[in-house]
């Protein structure tokens, strides 16, 4: 078995433990390569369907390649899709900085999906590699009602038995692409040809290496233009995935008090 | 390109302060995997300390980005060799923290124990080492750490080699290589180290590149546990991971626990250029069988005569993760594969001495200790030996939502013997309701199958009755013909004598029910007012199930030959030609027997069992 077949078994067996534990199930998607490979997983755990519904946090600020995207691959695999839409800046705390305000929406947007006890398990494609808190997750987390994050008493998780029994008003995120990096992805995405917004391939010298809406996220340099060129790019970079972050690095603890101050 | 990019995950493991992290900095940095800027960036952290250049900070730093300061728990990092890419798990070393370090070191695929060689071994690297043995992680180096401190002594480094190799010898771990390093100042890191040249083995990169990818156990007898049931469509697909050797088309499968053997007709795949023929170790798979057999989850496939013991008794190194202690008549779940059983203590063997591996026998085992307990289940539990099957050879103990401990079995006991019931449940009046379910891993409850005769009630209630029975449920058929065949012996087919057989029934299974056991009661039961009885006498345990099946579809069946002989005058009043049949207007659960074959009708009947009587929710689900 290559490594990616060896990935692509292991998140299948957890999206089937997930379904089969788990009531009330939904997937987020958020129209990007994970979530996109996340999607193709469960096609292939499921023998072509996705047997639950698909939910998009959606502000209204994504790029128009990423609706045309999303509706098309709605239809062509036939997916129950939820959009929630996401409450306006607004009526986010006013004393966060105004890009951290943006970001706040889809925070907001998952509270209100879960509220009325409509789902218990929210499965989500995030990577150890991508984000710093995101190395520490387990596969199967459980939150509170408000989202919020037991970092410091995790339950154990190991020998592929996961914890999928819960109190009352507890929920669980489900991360079956944790064990993945973002070369894996992209591999993968080559090996079994599953589309991708073209915002990812590179125009004029510039390319979008994570999606995100389009007053918070910026493309990044680069002359990658198809899979392989971006793999060969991912290979030789030395630049970490935050690298656009710029006040990461203003000072030893300017990402701490970034996060006291309520950064995602 | 593809097994270059093969990842090797290896966790770090080692007493507190013996220098783990200083070691991952040092290997980082050695492999060129650091992003720019961060050794400047740690000189500048350890100078506004006052300290030499720090390499431990290297972590901390990352951890600053990565994880705002938080410590405690398991996190992993990426580097690269000429060879090959690795995940560095990053295992907590404090004691309190044991929970983390497993969950991070059963990932691994190999381990490096850190050793202070001032220092030796302390307590945490030896409960390390024996926790590396239990998790299964064969693939060991050991590096004898700080050897600056010691002058590079060769006489130090074989003492403390020799001490170490001892006692993972007694584990039954052979460490690959003993290494001896000062990883502050990269001796023996990625280059061969002056100060040490009397050693002749690898480096620390050369240890990592000579381990191997953890493989699938391919040429084992095959294992594969049943995950769950899918119906995406008229194909009916049983869904699991095989744990170990390989299947093919064409194979005859037998199932473990129940012994029902089928043979695979396809395996299925979605998007896949050909037919798939086979399928091995490792791969998250779905199949087809020739036959409509019962399988559920928890069910283990195997080849004819080469299965994995049905256990009632078993003996576990066991590790446990809990404040609460394990103590003996306690009940768990213990979770093996796919499947959970109830288990309970019988006995705790040993408790095992960290230090010098003794053994003391024990009432409990408590937070972060080894033991060997000896568990006893009433239903039989399909599992292997973990010597000869690592992974159907191990499982978990739940207790209430959580994991709190890991188990390999080292005995198994076959016999029934062994499962005798203990004195759990003596005195039962001073026994709750939720004491009885919590035990029997079920509720009490009345499932009351009513339809015409021939609409397949009795067929259904006794494969029900079977398939719970297998789980280790209390489970009992009360019979509509054998119950007037003793208790109600006196009572005819009067329309009053049927509503007393009714009556009397329902009081029976109520007295089943709050027993703690599932009772199938399967009686014709034609009126809604004799089972709007049955309902009240039962309470809130009762619960309607419509067998349904059209009159022509019974009396085509007609397995006592009764339609016949009521066409023919020879029986009166007969329900359905004779007399009514009042449908059920608000049953419970409707199992259509005309449209749906005798597997499926079960499997629908096991669903609705599952979701309103067990403990935890078992059992399969389907597509759509």
């Amino acid at each position: 078995m290559s490594d990616l077949d060896q990935l692509e078994s292991q998140s299948i067996y957890i999206l089937r433990e997930a379904y089969n534990r788990i009531d009330r199930l939904a997937l987020l998607w958020s129209i990007g390569k994970d979530s996109n490979a996340l999607l193709w997983l469960c096609r292939k755990a499921f023998f072509g369907r996705v047997p639950f519904p698909v939910v998009q946090l959606d502000t209204g600020m994504e790029l128009p390649e990423v609706y045309e995207f999303r509706d098309r691959v709605t239809r062509e695999w036939g997916l129950d899709l939820r959009v929630e839409m996401c409450p306006p800046e607004e009526d986010m705390d006013q004393t966060l900085p105004p890009l951290t305000r943006a970001a706040a929406r889809k925070t907001e947007g998952l509270k209100n999906l879960l509220k009325g006890d409509a789902y218990q398990g929210i499965i989500v494609g995030i990577r150890r590699d991508e984000q710093a808190t995101r190395a520490k997750e387990r596969i199967f987390s459980p939150r509170s009602f408000d989202g919020a994050w037991d970092v410091k008493d995790q339950p154990a998780e190991f020998w592929d038995h996961y914890k999928t029994r819960f109190e009352e008003g507890t929920h669980v995120r489900i991360h079956p692409l944790l064990a993945w990096t973002e070369l894996d992805i992209w591999r993968y995405s080559k090996r079994e040809e599953i589309p991708i917004v073209p915002l990812y391939f590179a125009r004029d010298g510039k390319r979008y290496r994570s999606l995100g809406e389009k007053n918070i996220t910026f493309p990044v340099d680069s002359h990658a233009s198809t899979i392989d060129e971006i793999i060969a790019e991912l290979n030789v970079t030395r630049i970490p995935e935050r690298a656009g972050r710029a006040m990461d690095n203003e000072s030893e603890d300017s990402f701490e008090r970034l996060r006291s101050a309520g950064y995602m | 390109m593809t097994s270059q990019n093969s990842q090797l995950r290896i966790v770090i493991v080692g007493h507190v302060d013996h220098g783990k992290s200083t070691l991952i900095g040092r290997l980082l940095n050695d492999t060129g995997s650091l992003p720019d800027g961060k050794v400047a960036q740690v000189h500048e952290m350890s100078r506004k300390r006052g300290m030499p250049f720090e390499w431990s900070f290297v972590m901390d730093a990352l951890q600053a980005e990565r994880d705002q300061g938080i410590t405690i728990d398991t996190t992993q990092i990426h580097f690269k060799t000429a060879l090959r890419p690795y995940t560095i798990i990053d295992a907590p070393g404090h004691t309190e923290f044991l929970k983390n370090m497993v969950t991070g070191a059963s990932q691994a695929d190999a381990a490096i124990l850190v050793i202070d060689g001032a220092e030796g071994a302390m307590e945490q690297s030896r409960r390390h080492a024996f926790l590396l043995h239990l998790l299964g992680v064969r693939q060991v180096a050991v590096a004898v750490n700080k050897m600056d401190r010691v002058d590079f002594s060769q006489e130090r480094f074989e003492a403390v080699a020799a001490e170490m190799r001892a006692y993972l010898g007694d584990l039954g771990v052979y460490p690959s290589a003993i290494i001896p390093v000062a990883a502050r100042h990269g001796d023996n890191i990625a280059a061969r180290s002056e100060n040490l040249s009397w050693f002749d083995g690898p480096t620390v990169i050369g240890a990592l590149d000579a381990f191997e990818p953890q493989r699938a156990p391919t040429e084992q007898p095959l294992r594969f546990p049943v995950q769950d049931v899918y119906k995406p469509d008229d194909r009916r697909i049983i869904a699991g991971r095989i744990e170990s050797g390989r299947l093919r088309v064409g194979d005859t499968l037998t199932f473990a626990p129940t012994g029902t053997s089928a043979t695979v007709v396809s395996i299925e795949a979605w998007n896949h250029p050909h037919e798939v023929l086979s399928a091995h170790a490792g791969q998250s798979i779905g199949i087809t069988l020739d036959k409509r057999i019962f399988v559920e989850r928890g069910h283990i496939a195997h080849h004819e005569g080469a299965g994995p013991k049905n256990a009632h008794r078993m003996t576990v190194r066991l590790f446990w993760l809990v404040a609460e202690p394990l103590t003996v008549g306690r009940t768990y779940t213990l979770k093996v594969a796919t499947g959970e059983h109830r288990v309970t203590v019988e006995q705790v063997a040993a408790v095992i001495d960290i230090e010098d591996l003794s053994s003391t026998p024990a009432k409990a085992v408590h937070r972060n200790e080894v033991a060997e307990v000896v568990l006893r289940s009433r239903s039989p539990v399909p599992l292997d030996l973990s010597a000869e099957f690592a992974r159907t050879g191990r499982g978990v103990l739940l207790d209430g939502h959580d994991v709190v401990g890991g188990c390999i079995a080292v005995e198994v006991d076959e016999s029934t013997a062994g499962a005798a019931v203990g004195n759990l449940h003596a005195v039962a009046h001073a026994v709750t309701n939720d004491e009885r379910a919590v035990a029997n891993g079920h509720k009490g409850g009345v499932l009351w199958l009513t339809g015409l005769s021939g609409a397949g009630k009795s067929t259904l209630a006794m494969a029900l009755e079977r398939a719970l029975f297998d789980r280790g449920w209390q489970v009992f058929v009360l019979d509509g013909d054998g119950v007037r065949l003793g208790l109600n012996a006196g009572l005819g087919f009067s329309p009053a004598d049927r509503s007393e057989n009714i009556r009397r029934v329902a009081e029976v299974a109520k007295l089943f029910s709050e027993a703690g056991m599932i009772v199938i009661a399967s009686l014709i039961s034609p009126l809604k007012a004799d089972r709007e009885r049955a309902r009240a006498i039962a309470g809130d345990r009762f619960h309607e199930v419509w067998v349904k099946a059209d009159l022509e579809t019974c009396e085509r069946r007609d397995p006592k030959g009764l339609y016949r002989k009521a066409r023919a005058g020879e029986i009166r009043e007969f329900t359905g030609v004779s007399a009514p049949y009042e449908a059920p207007d608000a049953a419970e659960l409707v199992v259509d027997t005309s449209a749906l074959n005798q597997t499926d009708a079960l499997a629908r009947l096991v669903d609705y069992v599952d979701g309103a009587l067990a403990a935890d929710r078992v059992g399969t689900r389907r597509l759509g």
